[in-house]
């Protein structure tokens, strides 16, 4: 900001005494803004500080009290034995192998879907994205249980397959939906052009769509990943012995140990600072206009 | 071709989810009123003199009365700090947004180790003097302290939806309007109350609703800090099924989430797409 509005040429006309209360105020204002940020931003990442702290203290340290902020003895055992803790290990195998499945059939139904949506005008649309919106408003707690017994009949109750189903139906619409308005995005007229210079409609959509699209399927494959990856109630209820890891660290709870619960529940949230440091150009578009 | 194309693009997902949403809920409705001998309201009986139920209602909605005011006010607040574009903006950004990520257990443990009878919080307390021994915060006798911790952490581990939807429907508000209205010598209150808050309430209603529906669904943050001391619906849904393998009590419960959030999700539909469709 030049306030210094002098020629250092010409010698300075008469001019009235710079105002500096303005200045002040607009300086002790960011001040203040800054201030405000700083403390949310406490709010926000101190639980997660804490949290990880409290998994990296030794067995020692997290039984003092009181306890103080940096731990007195750092040690990994936490993190370990909870890795090594029975059933652990398969149920991250099946949670990443879950996510991904969901993410690659919400793909392949959900995005000719939303293609669909994006490039035709016809009769029903109305009616299809009612559906969807309805879709998104029910909750999983009265599908889940009927889906087990149905899982039960078919025989693919207490399966990765079980999991993956419940989680594809839930990610459909909102696959739908962003699917949709990446599809918008991509002009109309490169696909007429590849068609005039001889693709068919298929080769069209996959040879120039489907490049141009691709970052924002990708943030939409991400969306997906972190809805199975988090999703629990769904998971818990049609798996038994092969859980995902939230449902494994929620069954475990009642008898797990303190060491045990803190190391959980920072192993479930290291993704997530990875999926929204990923995600983070993406955040406006998805959460806040596409998905509401 | 041309007009049948859409409709076959359409149909694997409107199969999918026939399969896996409408069957389901029509057997979900069935399951809770029928047993072998045909209809029966014998699972509501059930349900209805079952101790926990009335209190899992009364703090289901007693939570979400509570945190959604909170959240609403907390994400304009910080939406209109991300307005003033003070520096670092993008790291507190990145900050204010790692919760959207988080899922409710996760969230649940975090706020366990600051409310734990040995955790974070009574650390403090005591170290500083304030305290003897620390505050029971999720003892079962304590209900108040209990709702308490479970609306922090609610509110921690999703205002962050209403804040990215906040934010993205402020940046569709021209700045034009906010800057007449500074010109002609409105205070930030005034602006706020009467140009960017009107402006902001197609936003503010859909994360309103938004955010109902899923409040209604929340139940592990409650489990991961106080177990079933503190039962909410879908606990109960969780309880009944896996614990009590009582899928048709389990079913009504479910029946009373899905009743609550199609009422809301019906209000969504009425006074929110109606004026969008219509501008």
């Amino acid at each position: 900001m030049t306030i210094d509005v002098r020629d250092p040429v010409r010698p300075a006309p008469m001019l009235p005494p710079v105002d500096v209360a303005p200045l002040r105020r607009a300086r002790l204002r960011a001040t203040g803004v800054q201030a405000a940020c700083v403390a949310v931003s406490l709010f926000m990442a101190l639980p997660i500080v804490l949290i990880g702290l409290a998994a990296v203290s030794s067995r020692a340290a997290l039984a003092e009290f009181p306890k103080p902020l940096v731990p007195s003895e750092f040690a990994l055992d936490s993190l370990l034995s909870f890795l090594r803790a029975t059933g652990t290990l398969p149920a991250l195998g099946n949670s990443v192998l879950a996510g991904l499945y969901a993410v690659f059939w919400s793909l392949v139904v959900g995005a000719p879907a939303g293609y669909a949506l994006a490039r035709h005008a016809f009769r029903g649309k109305d009616a299809y994205q009612m559906f969807i919106l309805l879709v998104r408003a029910l909750p999983i707690v009265v599908l889940s249980v009927p889906l087990a017994t149905m899982f039960l009949r078919l025989d693919v109750y207490d399966t990765v397959l079980a999991v993956t189903l419940v989680h594809t139906a839930l990610a459909l619409p909102t696959t739908v939906l962003i699917t949709a308005s990446i599809f918008v995005s991509v002009p109309a007229d490169l696909e007429e052009a590849a068609q005039v210079f001889g693709c068919t409609r298929w080769q069209a959509a996959r040879r120039v769509v489907v490049p141009l699209a691709l970052p924002g399927l990708a943030a939409s494959s991400i969306f997906t990943f972190v809805l199975s990856w988090n999703e629990l109630l769904g998971a818990t209820v049609v798996t038994l012995g092969h859980r995902t890891l939230p449902a494994q660290v929620l069954t475990s709870l009642a008898e797990a140990s303190v060491a045990y619960r803190f190391a959980g529940g920072f192993a479930l949230i290291l993704p997530a600072l990875l999926f929204i440091f990923v995600m983070r150009r993406y955040l406006l578009n998805l959460w806040g206009t596409t998905l509401r | 071709m041309r007009s049948r194309s859409p409709w076959l693009l359409l149909l694997p997902s409107l199969v999918l989810m026939a399969a896996l949403f409408g069957w389901p809920l029509v057997q979900a409705v069935l399951a809770a009123f029928r047993d072998e001998g045909g209809f029966t309201l014998a699972h509501w009986q059930r349900l209805l003199t079952d101790p926990y139920f009335l209190p899992a209602l009364r703090n289901t909605v007693l939570l979400i009365v509570i945190v959604l005011p909170v959240q609403l006010a907390l994400a304009i607040g910080m939406a209109l700090l991300v307005q003033a574009r003070p520096r670092f903006i993008g790291g507190h950004f990145y900050l204010w947004c790692v919760p959207l990520a988080i899922s409710e257990l996760a969230a649940g443990l975090v706020w366990l180790s600051v409310f734990d009878n040995r955790g974070y919080l009574n650390s403090l307390l005591v170290s500083l003097g304030l305290s003897e021994n620390g505050v029971q915060w999720l003892s079962y006798e304590n209900t108040t302290t209990m709702l308490l911790t479970v609306v922090i952490a609610e509110i921690w581990r999703a205002t962050s939806l209403v804040f990215v939807i906040v934010v993205a429907g402020m940046q569709v508000i021209p700045r034009d309007y906010d800057e007449a209205a500074q010109v002609f010598g409105a205070s930030l209150g005034q602006r706020l109350r009467h140009v960017t808050l009107p402006l902001l309430m197609p936003s503010l209603q859909v994360a309103l609703i938004l955010r109902t529906i899923l409040a209604l669904q929340a139940f592990a943050v409650a489990q991961a800090l106080t177990g079933r001391d503190f039962p909410l619906l879908v606990g109960e849904t969780y309880e009944w099924y896996v614990n009590l393998r009582n899928p048709a009590v389990s079913s009504a419960v479910a029946l009373v989430v899905l009743a609550l959030s199609l009422g809301t999700a019906l209000l969504y539909l009425r006074t929110v797409r109606q004026p969008e469709g219509a501008r």
